[in-house]
């Protein structure tokens, strides 16, 4: 890929397919996720979203299709994908025992930041999340809501073309999950795309663009209110509704 | 008859910490009761199910469960409830039935004798009776966690957040299954980070700081929200949201699935100062002024997530 000419489709999968066994986990899906967008992966607990997410982050092989991540091969530059990417999961675990700082530090060395860059981008990142106060407090002691800002924050401290959240607000209270959906609107206003998987429905109404995977395959595709008039639905979780009504695959 | 009374229940973990419980009055929750409790991360909602379900001790104040007091009578309340943790606690190596006929068996039961009250929810685990519980989806989890915790017929069931992580329907199906479980008696005490949840409860108890804010119906919840809402989209919803935020009688602004609300400063009077027929009138027009467009602003009635939101700030 050429500098300054970047492809305007962060990710393209085509036909991607994983199996185990005779089981089709993820069976045939194909779509794009425009660069700077926030894209929304929803679907059923068992859909393949998780599936489908390890293949696009270099972590599972498809068993077959293509498709390329910020550029790179899913099937044979996987490792290649992980160093391009951020991720963060409601599970992703900061180390505790280390301060912000370190912590900071740590994640910023594992995805390469050059070593002089790194102080000014702790600075600013602590600057910005209004947590130069606590740099040298461990993070164990922070409030669960500082810690998943800085769990964020530090999936894109190499400044990724794309930021993988999965279910990063599952059992948040709903005055620090809008804090949390501010902290990705402004990650998009620099430019990051946002990939992010929710069971909240009205997380997926800030999305520009939603998927609904159903039985391993993608049923919907479009913005929330596209969506919306299609199926004649007030909100996307009557959309959500309609459309695991006729999964197969029950939970 | 009460089946659950809380009195000035306290519980500290740390000398340097505020106390994770600090329950300062009497809370009274009735037989047959679907109490549901809302709170934010480390507001204490966790411990004092811990507390309630036996497990650990308080520092000072009493509660009791089905008559019988949390510390004195431990023994005998942990064979009238049920309790599913907010962490996954089954045994990940058994099977779902092996799990089922564990707990059942700890309780001294078959599962035989109680399987209706189980029915609704394992007939959808049924197909899957040998697969080890560890390799079960998140959905399928929470359901087996609560035919185990259902299992030995408690009077009184504790859900520590059991919908975290459950998708829509699964979470619909698991309320419905609430429901049933209510009308044949049973006291239920649930946590939920989902507000949609909680206004399916009797009463609501919002808590923050190791005690109830406030404890009343949802309907109750929701008169009592006496602020002045209005709804706002535009086509640029990220920029509206400071600019709204900017406005001077604007007390707050907030996302809401794909509007923004704005809760307007009480003495607010935008209609009679620049001659509009309404606020919503009014503020459409500063904000196309502003170059927003496609804006649509309405009126609108609280809802439960409306006042949790309020609450927070005071």
């Amino acid at each position: 890929m050429i500098e300054g000419d970047k492809a305007k489709d962060v990710i393209e999968v085509e036909h991607l397919t994983k199996r185990f066994g005779d089981f089709t986990a993820v069976d045939d899906i194909s779509f794009e996720v425009h660069r700077g967008e926030i894209f929304g992966f929803l679907g059923a607990n068992g859909a393949g979203k998780t599936t489908a997410m390890r293949m696009l982050t270099g972590l599972s092989l498809p068993t077959s299709g293509r498709g390329t991540v910020a550029g790179f091969d899913i099937t044979t530059e996987p490792e290649q994908i992980k160093r391009h990417i951020g991720y963060m999961s409601q599970r992703f675990a900061l180390y505790g025992d280390l301060t912000v700082k370190d912590n900071m530090d740590l994640f910023a060395g594992i995805y390469g930041v050059p070593r002089r860059e790194i102080g000014s981008r702790i600075d600013s990142l602590l600057d910005r999340l209004d947590l130069m106060h606590e740099k040298n407090s461990r993070v164990r002691d922070l409030p669960q809501g500082w810690k998943q800002k800085l769990a964020f924050s530090v999936s894109i401290i190499h400044r990724p073309e794309i930021v993988f959240l999965d279910e990063p607000t599952g059992g948040v209270d709903p005055a620090a999950r809008r804090q949390f959906w501010e902290l990705i609107y402004e990650a998009v206003d620099e430019g990051i795309t946002v990939f992010v998987t929710t069971h909240y429905m009205d997380e997926a109404e800030y999305c520009d663009r939603i998927s609904m995977m159903v039985d391993g395959r993608i049923e919907a595709l479009d913005s929330p209110s596209a969506l919306k008039r299609a199926y004649g639905a007030s909100s996307v979780a009557e959309v959500f509704d309609i459309l695991a009504r006729g999964a197969a695959r029950t939970e | 008859m009460d089946s659950i009374v809380i009195d000035s229940l306290r519980k500290s973990f740390h000398e340097d910490l505020p106390p994770a419980v600090d329950m300062r009055s009497v809370i009274t929750i009735p037989k047959g009761e679907l109490f549901g409790i809302i709170g934010p991360d480390g507001a204490g909602k966790t411990t004092l199910f811990r507390m309630l379900a036996t497990l650990i001790r308080p520092d000072s104040g009493t509660a009791s469960v089905e008559g019988l007091d949390i510390v004195r009578d431990y023994r005998k309340i942990r064979t009238m409830i049920g309790y599913m943790p907010g962490k996954f606690s089954l045994y990940s190596d058994l099977s779902v039935r092996e799990n089922l006929e564990f707990f059942a068996s700890v309780f001294g039961k078959d599962i035989e004798a109680n399987y209706s009250l189980i029915e609704n929810i394992y007939c959808r685990l049924r197909p899957f009776e040998k697969r080890k519980a560890g390799r079960l989806s998140g959905g399928m989890k929470q359901k087996l966690a609560l035919c185990c915790s259902l299992i030995h017929s408690p009077s009184v069931l504790f859900l520590d957040e059991p919908t975290t992580g459950v998708d829509p329907s699964s979470r619909r199906e698991l309320w419905e299954n609430l429901g049933e479980l209510r009308t044949s008696g049973m006291t239920i005490v649930v946590s939920t980070a989902y507000m949609d949840e909680a206004g399916r409860c009797d009463r609501v108890a919002m808590m923050k700081s190791g005690r109830f804010l406030a404890v009343d119906s949802p309907a109750d919840i929701i008169s009592g929200f006496g602020a002045r809402l209005l709804a706002v989209r535009s086509d640029e919803m990220f920029r509206l949201l400071h600019d709204l935020r900017s406005l001077p009688f604007v007390r707050k602004c907030y996302t809401f699935g794909d509007m923004h609300h704005v809760i307007l400063n009480d003495d607010a009077d935008l209609s009679a100062q620049a001659g509009y027929g309404s606020d919503a009138a009014a503020i459409a027009s500063i904000l196309e002024n502003r170059g927003h467009s496609g804006v649509v602003v309405k009126d609108v009635e609280a809802s439960l997530e409306d006042c949790y939101m309020n609450l927070e700030e005071k």
